[in-house]
């Protein structure tokens, strides 16, 4: 049986290949050799990101790779970029012909799945660094760290000073959001008043992550979850729990009271910047835009709906793999490359919240008191993970489906028993 | 569809060596090497994108194999077939893919046959419709699918176009009760100017003297496409209704870019489950029991078609 799947995942990298190669721009060959130690010269470890698409962050990447191969002679990191929408793919086809690169750069909520799977290696002796990371910024499996990252984003209400003062609504503040009852009202008043197509925006013509990334917070606001965090083994009671139901019915009446549409465009920033809408739900990434466009525009930290405000964590994080022929060689990259310095750079090229508070300092817009400071807090104080289980992509789709079902007019008690009774099926492989 | 090209091209090829083969088996072995050189081609490519996937389909149906695990696959019987029999998302996806075959299949025919027969009329312009009808096919189905998810939106151009002459149009793909038919409408159009071209190639077989005995017997137009056209047609009717039937059943791209399935699994279809799956979900076995259960479909509608399409002069 054991051929048989390699078989199977081996044709199906192969295809995947295939498909990269006629896909990507900038991809290139997979072949990568994995590190190769010349006679004479350094040590080659190769290195994935999934940023061929982004010119600031790969440029930033570059650069951080640049200077660890001139800081030491022992070895060259070789930098491949993959197109985003084929980068997990490519993983999965790499990992499963043992191809895969000494360092790579994983998306947060994969690395349980990744780790589990035996495609990480753990990341040791770093623990000192990795403490005064944002621990959003950090992965860990089973109480092991696996990837670090530089950046995190926040989720924000967006909103305009000139709105909120028009229809009498209170700014919010980090230690005050608004409470379920007051968004309620606000939103109420804002479609009386007939000024905008819908008061709220939440990203709903989107797809995919977004859905658990930008509403799972939400549902954890109200007191449910994706999945109980004591074992991890069931999502009994958390996600078709009161609470849960509780999230599922206002999720549903934004739409039913035309708060929002059903689905939305998909670009939001540009209808909130248009006026079409008066509040965006929205990652911090929005702020470059919309400052732009407006000079009163507000960043309000997420609603409370009794379980107090909530955000999102984790990003694109930094790893190693355990087909690495120096493993040694990946660790010391990592630990050159956790340096505050390109922390900062990184983040500041990106514009996302930088991983230390000594990066922070050294990025003026994140520095106490800089314009973007905001987000950074928010992080700090508001972050839930995605559920650090290999079980979570898995939930993601369930939860995508169950919510957007549940947008549609389908049953909160049906669809969310549907969706843990999946979810719980799934979870039990990892126990054993 | 490309499985039925290819395995069209294939019988094709098949036909054509057979006879010289089997005529110098016995003067000149040589030949008989050349015949399988030439077959290599095409059977090593249909080996190895086709029957072995198919093989691999099979056997992982009745695994639990995972995308990505440590653990490596084991053989668990029907489990992934109860569960499939079981699972209401399933039947949904079931019954939209035959619902689009069945409304699909004869409305796509009829509006290819009718593009055909009206540019195959002797008038001038001709070359400038067929080129415009056939345009959508040579267009992306991910690009047609974009383009006709902004038309479908609620104030897109096919409701602003309703409300000129006072209908309130729906929310075309948000609402459970259209999103299907939208679908069916939009993707009939992106494929039936392929069609015209087959039937078009179809309707320059049919001899010109046929239609002169008819109109010298006094047969108006309609007789003529009732008596001559029609059934100079059967061997095309017979390509087309096969090649639609499978394109139908292996609906997958515009779900994907336009409704991922919904809403409320309206838009649903097999080849979207097993997709999804397979690869979102990571479950190999299951979805490979969902792809073992479509190719036993396709297979049994096929082999019905082959048979009530039969050469009936032949077989006497």
């Amino acid at each position: 049986m054991i051929s048989l799947k390699k078989l199977g995942v081996l044709g199906l990298a192969a295809a995947l290949s295939i498909s990269v190669a006629a896909c990507s721009k900038g991809g290139g060959s997979q072949a990568t050799s994995n590190s190769t130690a010349g006679a004479s010269g350094p040590v080659e470890l190769s290195m994935w990101t999934h940023n061929a698409g982004n010119k600031e962050e790969l440029a930033a990447i570059t650069s951080v790779v640049t200077d660890f191969n001139a800081s030491q002679a022992k070895y060259q990191v070789k930098l491949q970029a993959f197109p985003q929408e084929s980068y997990n793919q490519s993983v999965t086809a790499a990992a499963a012909a043992k191809k895969l690169p000494c360092i790579l750069d994983i998306d947060q909520p994969n690395v349980a799945n990744w780790a589990w799977a035996g495609y990480l290696a753990p990341i040791e002796g770093m623990d000192d660094t990795l403490g005064k990371f944002l621990p959003s910024t950090v992965a860990k499996y089973n109480g092991k760290t696996y990837a670090y990252g530089y950046y995190d984003v926040s989720l924000v209400w967006v909103t305009r000073a000139s709105i909120l003062k028009k229809y009498g609504i209170r700014t919010p503040t980090i230690d005050q959001p608004w409470t379920a009852d007051e968004f309620g009202a606000a939103m109420k008043k804002v479609k009386d008043s007939g000024d905008f197509k819908y008061p709220a925006d939440m990203g709903t013509g989107w797809t995919g992550e977004w859905w658990p990334y930008g509403f799972s917070p939400q549902l954890q606001s109200f007191g449910g979850d994706l999945i109980n965090r004591t074992d991890y083994k069931s999502a009994q009671g958390a996600l078709n729990g009161d609470q849960a139901i509780a999230w599922a019915n206002w999720f549903a009446s934004m739409a039913k009271d035309g708060n929002m549409a059903k689905k939305g465009s998909s670009d939001p920033s540009q209808d909130f910047m248009n006026g079409k809408t008066a509040f965006l739900w929205n990652g911090s990434w929005t702020a470059v835009p919309t400052r732009k466009k407006f000079d009163d525009v507000i960043f309000a930290p997420p609603v409370d709906f009794g379980n107090g405000a909530k955000v999102g964590g984790g990003s694109w994080t930094w790893g190693a793999s355990t087909n690495c022929g120096d493993p040694a060689g990946a660790a010391e990259y990592l630990k050159f490359a956790a340096a505050d310095k390109y922390v900062a750079k990184v983040a500041q090229d990106t514009n996302n919240i930088p991983a230390t508070d000594a990066a922070a300092a050294l990025v003026p817009a994140f520095a106490p008191g800089g314009e973007n400071d905001i987000f950074r807090q928010y992080s700090k104080k508001f972050t839930v993970m995605r559920p650090e289980t290999p079980g979570y992509p898995f939930i993601a789709t369930e939860f995508e489906k169950a919510a957007k079902d549940i947008l549609n007019g389908a049953d909160p008690k049906t669809t969310l028993d549907q969706a843990v009774s999946n979810i719980d099926a799934n979870q039990q492989q990892y126990n054993s | 569809m490309s499985i039925a090209v290819a395995a069209e091209s294939a019988s094709g090829q098949k036909i054509a060596a057979e006879p010289p083969s089997r005529k110098r088996r016995s003067t000149s072995g040589k030949a008989a090497v050349t015949g399988w050189a030439m077959l290599a081609p095409a059977g090593i490519l249909m080996l190895v994108f086709l029957i072995v996937p198919i093989i691999l389909t099979l056997s992982l149906a009745f695994t639990d194999a995972r995308l990505i695990s440590p653990t490596p696959a084991k053989f668990i019987g029907l489990n992934n077939f109860t569960r499939l029999f079981g699972s209401n998302v399933f039947w949904h996806s079931l019954q939209n893919t035959i619902v689009f075959a069945l409304v699909i299949v004869p409305v796509q025919s009829a509006c290819a046959l009718g593009l055909a027969v009206l540019v195959n009329a002797k008038v001038r312009g001709t070359n400038f419709f067929r080129t415009v009808y056939f345009l959508p096919v040579v267009t992306s189905m991910v690009v047609v699918s974009m383009l006709w998810l902004f038309m479908y939106q609620q104030d897109g151009l096919i409701n602003a176009l309703l409300a000129k002459i006072g209908i309130a149009g729906p929310d075309w793909l948000g609402d459970p009760n259209t999103a299907l038919f939208a679908i069916i409408l939009m993707s009939a159009w992106q494929a039936m100017g392929f069609h015209m071209v087959i039937w078009l190639s179809g309707l320059q077989t049919i001899s010109a003297d046929l239609y002169e005995a008819a109109s010298l017997d006094g047969a108006n137009g309609w007789q003529q496409f009732a008596h001559v056209t029609w059934p100079g047609l059967k061997q095309t009717r017979t390509f087309i209704l096969i090649t639609i039937t499978i394109a139908a059943f292996s609906l997958f791209t515009q779900i994907n870019v336009m409704t991922q399935g919904g809403p409320l699994d309206s838009t649903s279809t097999l080849v979207f489950l097993a997709v999804r799956t397979g690869f979102q979900q990571q479950q190999t076995g299951y979805a490979s029991a969902m792809s073992l259960v479509f190719f036993v479909l396709v297979l049994a509608v096929s082999l019905v078609q082959r048979y009530l399409t039969r050469d009936k002069d032949l077989q006497r």
